[in-house]
């Protein structure tokens, strides 16, 4: 039998995630155990990526798991031409569960089907980036005591971002309302739409970032909107500063509006905000430590109490 | 009126009849005709009442496995089948698109992992009706006319 792996949030059912959520609470308050000791996880990272990386590595860590891996494809012997297979069947003699992040789209389900050992997907190119999902997930429960019923306005590159289809795709479970802010060209994929559709999720689209998708939220998930998107770099300078988020604008906002963004941020979400109690970015990332902490346990069949 | 057969008469073996003439050599290749040593008639541009035009390939004494057959819904989903035996169509039947394509279509997207890995691909029908796939790794959905096959060797 195929080890159980966590590749897409599909994966994983409403229980699922409820079962993650509520041991990702509980290493909240204690951190560190010794749940992973004489255990080896490797981290493979084909593509880099400093700030999930450190997250995993941390998890693994304050598990008292050891890690072995690579945090570049250049150290790596994919350069020499070893097929992704190959490297996957390697490691595996070796590690007890592989957290992988790789530039190709469907690198992880390939490798989770030949893996002897558990896989966690970190990221296979613009597809998949589950673990990213579950901490979004579990900063909303935290901050609503709830997933369900929330109004959820996310605001930026909904076309490309790969964070964004895939909270799409875990809120579906719980009866969401969205609102859609983004630029013309950055606008939701019909794709999405027609899913909020098949699954009868509400949603409304904006063209400006107004203050009735601001005040309407219980949850503000900010995205970066990325210049190298644009095609026609006129439409970027005329949309770069529409879809900033100031303190000011939070005013009338809901008391138990929280602000989230997946990191890094660069312009979108103005310094102001940072101090403002509904501001929650940062705790959102350190969450991303304990919500991975509780995905490796459950896929290594480790009780968490 | 003397009705005149467009393409010889078997006298066993299938005949596929009513194929979109676009797709004629597409079904060739999707049934690795080119391998047999079979007499195979290919009838192409053939007049069609239903159609306008058809094509029509003959293979002498083959009678192809459901899922070699069935790859050929892809290009062309409303062929019949005759099954030929000593002159006499035994029997009619009609193609079935799979749930799961394997091996025969190629992914469209270069950053796919079928396109940079040596092994098979992977397609879950999700729309038999209007023939669309998704890819079983990256998931990217691929339309009908989208669809193109992996080059035979």
């Amino acid at each position: 039998m195929l080890p159980k792996c966590f590749v897409n949030i599909d994966d994983y059912s409403r229980e699922d995630i409820f079962r993650i959520l509520e041991s990702a609470a509980r290493f909240k308050q204690q951190p560190n155990r010794d749940l992973l000791q004489g255990k080896v996880c490797a981290t493979l990272f084909f593509e880099p990526s400093t700030r999930t990386r450190l997250s995993f590595e941390t998890a693994v860590n304050r598990l008292r798991g050891r890690i072995i891996g690579f945090s570049d494809a250049a150290t790596s012997s994919s350069t020499k031409g070893e097929s992704l297979k190959d490297t996957i069947m390697m490691v595996s003699n070796y590690a007890d569960l592989i957290i992988m992040r790789h530039h190709l789209e469907g690198s992880a389900r390939y490798a989770s089907e030949i893996s002897p050992v558990p896989v966690v997907n970190a990221g296979d190119g613009s597809n998949q980036h589950p673990t990213q999902t579950m901490l979004d997930l579990f900063s909303i429960y935290e901050t609503q005591g709830t997933l369900e019923n929330l109004t959820v306005t996310i605001v930026g590159d909904l076309k490309y971002g790969r964070a964004v289809h895939s909270l799409i795709q875990g809120l579906s479970h719980f009866s969401p309302t969205f609102n859609f802010v983004a630029p013309e060209e950055l606008h939701i994929p019909d794709k999405y739409k027609v899913f909020c559709d098949q699954k009868q999720i509400v949603y409304n689209e904006f063209t400006d970032f107004s203050p009735e998708s601001i005040n309407s939220a219980d949850i503000l998930y900010m995205t970066r909107v990325q210049k190298e998107r644009f095609t026609d770099l006129m439409e970027y300078e005329k949309v770069k500063n529409i879809y900033v988020l100031h303190n000011d604008m939070l005013a009338d906002s809901k008391e138990n509006l929280r602000v989230l963004h997946p990191l890094p941020r660069v312009k979108e979400i103005s310094q102001d905000v940072d101090d403002n109690p509904k501001a929650y970015y940062f705790q959102q990332a350190r969450n991303g430590m304990y919500t991975r902490q509780a995905v490796i346990c459950d896929l290594m069949g480790i009780a968490v109490d | 009126m003397r009705k005149e057969l467009q393409v010889a008469a078997l006298e066993n073996g299938t005949a596929i009849d009513h194929i979109p003439s676009e797709a004629v050599f597409k079904v060739v290749s999707l049934l690795q005709l080119q391998k047999l040593s079979n007499r195979i008639t290919i009838g192409n541009n053939l007049k069609s009442s239903k159609m306008g035009k058809k094509g029509i390939i003959k293979v002498s004494n083959k009678f192809f496995r459901e899922d070699e057959i069935n790859r050929i819904a892809l290009v062309a989903p409303n062929v019949n089948l005759n099954i030929i035996r000593n002159f006499e169509v035994v029997e009619k039947k009609k193609v079935v698109l799979p749930d799961e394509i394997i091996e025969i279509v190629k992914c469209n997207n270069p950053k796919c992992i079928t396109n940079n890995e040596p092994m098979r691909t992977r397609f879950h029908v999700i729309d038999k009706e209007m023939v669309e796939l998704q890819c079983h790794y990256c998931e990217l959905k691929i339309k009908k006319e989208e669809i193109e096959l992996i080059a035979e060797s």
